[in-house]
């Protein structure tokens, strides 16, 4: 029975890789619309947009190794009326080029499309230069941006979508490890919606919640599922893929059966989703047990994006643990 | 929609003007950076009247010629040739640097006729790169102006869009550097040395041309030879002198951002009066 679980789990998660989708949309928007760009920084191989320049060679721009001038140069091509994807691994966009979003992007409402490949620790054995467990901190802090984290191909193909037909900054955000298709049933329709600001509930339950974000919600909804097996219990589990605006209206409606609530992110527990989900539910009167998961303020350790996740708990078993913890 | 070309000497007469307005709005909002829009106003002068194809009458053109300037800082100079060109009120200056008005102490959007948010230095050059990819994937007639403070040049991300201006061949672009060779905490070579300097952009793949940027006469022939070189972005080394015009702030770092006492203002709009500043 485990061993057939098991299979099941591989065949739902070998679906591809979030960042291969967005390579797809963004090719199928391109060939739609000419202003569609895709501005890359030495980028085009690891954001998998080798075949886009291939077939687009008009609409790629590639600065070089140069983050600050990624940014900036988006930024003038966005204030042109062009679509502008600007792509980089999230652990240089966020950082190197904060400046520029902050200025050249969000405060000049220069409408780019920020899109942080490799996030959080995609990139896990290349170390602490290469994680991004920053970026929601400082995003969130900065005004005029919309952050969008996709769990699954599903919600990766509808945001990039969205993203371009927004008129205002965007950051995305995505890992190159393969996710599925969609967490839920591919025909659940009423499930598989995508509206940025909503949180998407892929599971229901009533005695707990986990309120994830990107590669974190399939963990969460693996860990609900062994809940429900080996415990009887039943979680309901959020991928809250809009980091901001955050949607509290539903977190709000969640928090208010008192039963607990975790939240889960590839990011720092610091800044991120789960101090942004605390601050809405205390300065909204509600008192649920509640545990932020993510990476603690430490030196991170090293290795696959899975190793590095199973050491932190944002696993199926570590996460299904913190539920029972929580519980007890 | 082609905005008419003002005469050299109705520009030199506006030059008075427009520094006597900086002083008198400097004055009244006790801020501004007035050593730095006084050496850097003749080039706004000669690229909004004689240069430029933007006007409050084509301003949603896409095809409009394209403004960004990265010393955001001296924002005073701009505010007044924008005033002038007639995209907003005269009067509205009252309120500069006042609790909520719009007009801050850097560009901003929010005020007609400025293009970008700028005042963090080493912004605006990669922005006028992505306008002048975006105006030649366009084949829009647009054309990419900027204006650097010589300080700003020792931020790294200029280069970095020095060699993209170059490997894209942005032959519509000029960066036109207001070099009065002070900056806040002494002189550029005190500072960061920037010298040779044309030698340095030309090894970056830019045609260079050496102006008197004070001289209104000497800006209008070489922004009229614009593009410098087919296939090369232009740069320009406008070689001018930091609180022009008011003798007591010229070439004196006390007036980065000093504002004038009611006698020293006094003084200042007699000397303006006065002047004969080409």
């Amino acid at each position: 029975m485990a061993e057939i679980m098991a299979n099941e789990k591989v065949k739902l998660a070998v679906a591809k890789a979030n960042l291969e989708t967005f390579s797809e949309t963004v090719q199928a928007l391109a060939a739609q619309d000419r202003d569609v760009l895709v501005v890359t920084s030495d980028s085009r191989g690891s954001g998998k947009l080798v075949p886009f320049g291939q077939k687009f060679p008009e609409q790629i721009v590639e600065i070089g190794i140069a983050e600050q001038n990624l940014v900036g140069v988006a930024a003038g091509l966005a204030s042109m009326g062009k679509k502008t994807f600007a792509v980089s691994p999230a652990c240089f966009l966020t950082a190197r080029s904060l400046e520029q979003i902050k200025n050249d992007v969000c405060y000049s409402d220069n409408a780019v499309n920020l899109v942080g490949i490799s996030a959080g620790v995609s990139y896990g054995a290349l170390g602490t230069t290469h994680h991004s467990l920053h970026d929601f901190a400082v995003l969130r802090a900065i005004n005029n941006v919309t952050i969008i984290v996709p769990a699954d191909n599903f919600e990766t193909e509808e945001a990039i979508k969205a993203a371009a037909a927004m008129d205002s900054p965007v950051y995305l955000r995505f890992g190159k490890k393969n996710m599925p298709a969609s967490i839920c049933s591919p025909d659940d329709l009423t499930r598989n919606n995508f509206t940025v600001g909503k949180g998407r509930t892929v599971r229901d339950g009533e005695d707990l919640t986990f309120l994830a974000t990107g590669e974190a919600v399939w963990p969460a909804y693996e860990a609900a599922e062994k809940l429900a097996i080996e415990q009887n219990i039943q979680a309901k589990v959020v991928s809250l893929h809009t980091i901001k605006p955050l949607d509290s209206e539903l977190i709000k409606e969640i928090a208010s059966n008192g039963s607990p609530i975790i939240t889960v992110e590839e990011h720092s527990v610091y800044g991120g989703l789960g101090e942004a989900v605390a601050s809405l539910l205390m300065q909204g009167g509600y008192h649920n047990k509640f545990k932020i998961v993510g990476l603690p303020d430490d030196h991170t350790v090293s290795g696959s994006q899975n190793e590095i996740f199973d050491y932190y708990g944002i696993s199926e078993k570590g996460l299904a643990q913190t539920a029972l913890d929580i519980l007890n | 929609m082609k905005r008419e070309k003002m005469e050299v000497d109705l520009m030199i007469e506006k030059s008075v003007e427009y520094r006597r307005n900086i002083i008198k709005y400097i004055f009244n909002a006790k801020a501004g950076h007035t050593g730095g829009s006084l050496s850097v106003v003749d080039i706004l002068n000669v690229l909004y009247n004689r240069i430029m194809n933007v006007s409050p009458e084509n301003f949603d053109s896409n095809e409009r010629d394209r403004f960004v300037q990265s010393k955001g800082h001296c924002v005073e100079a701009l505010y007044v040739v924008l005033a002038d060109q007639g995209f907003f009120p005269e009067e509205d200056l009252l309120t500069l640097c006042k609790f909520n008005s719009p007009y801050i102490g850097h560009p901003t959007k929010y005020i007609p006729g400025i293009e970008q948010n700028t005042g963090g230095l080493g912004h605006g050059l990669s922005i006028c790169c992505g306008n002048a990819i975006a105006a030649k994937k366009d084949n829009s007639p647009a054309k990419v102006y900027t204006v650097l403070g010589d300080g700003e040049m020792a931020e790294g991300s200029n280069w970095e869009a020095f060699m993209l201006a170059a490997h894209y061949k942005l032959d519509n672009l000029c960066a036109i550097l207001d070099y009065n060779k002070l900056q806040i905490s002494g002189s550029n070579a005190e500072v960061m040395a920037l010298e040779p300097l044309d030698k340095k952009l030309e090894a970056f793949g830019w045609a260079v041309k050496h102006v008197d940027g004070n001289d209104i006469n000497a800006l209008t022939e070489t922004l009229e030879s614009l593009p410098f070189e087919d296939g090369k972005p232009s740069f320009v080394i406008a070689h001018t002198t930091k609180g022009k015009g008011v003798s007591y702030m010229e070439n004196n770092l006390k007036w980065h951002h000093g504002v004038p006492s009611e006698e020293q203002y006094k003084i200042a709009m007699d000397e303006l009066n006065l002047a004969e500043i080409a």
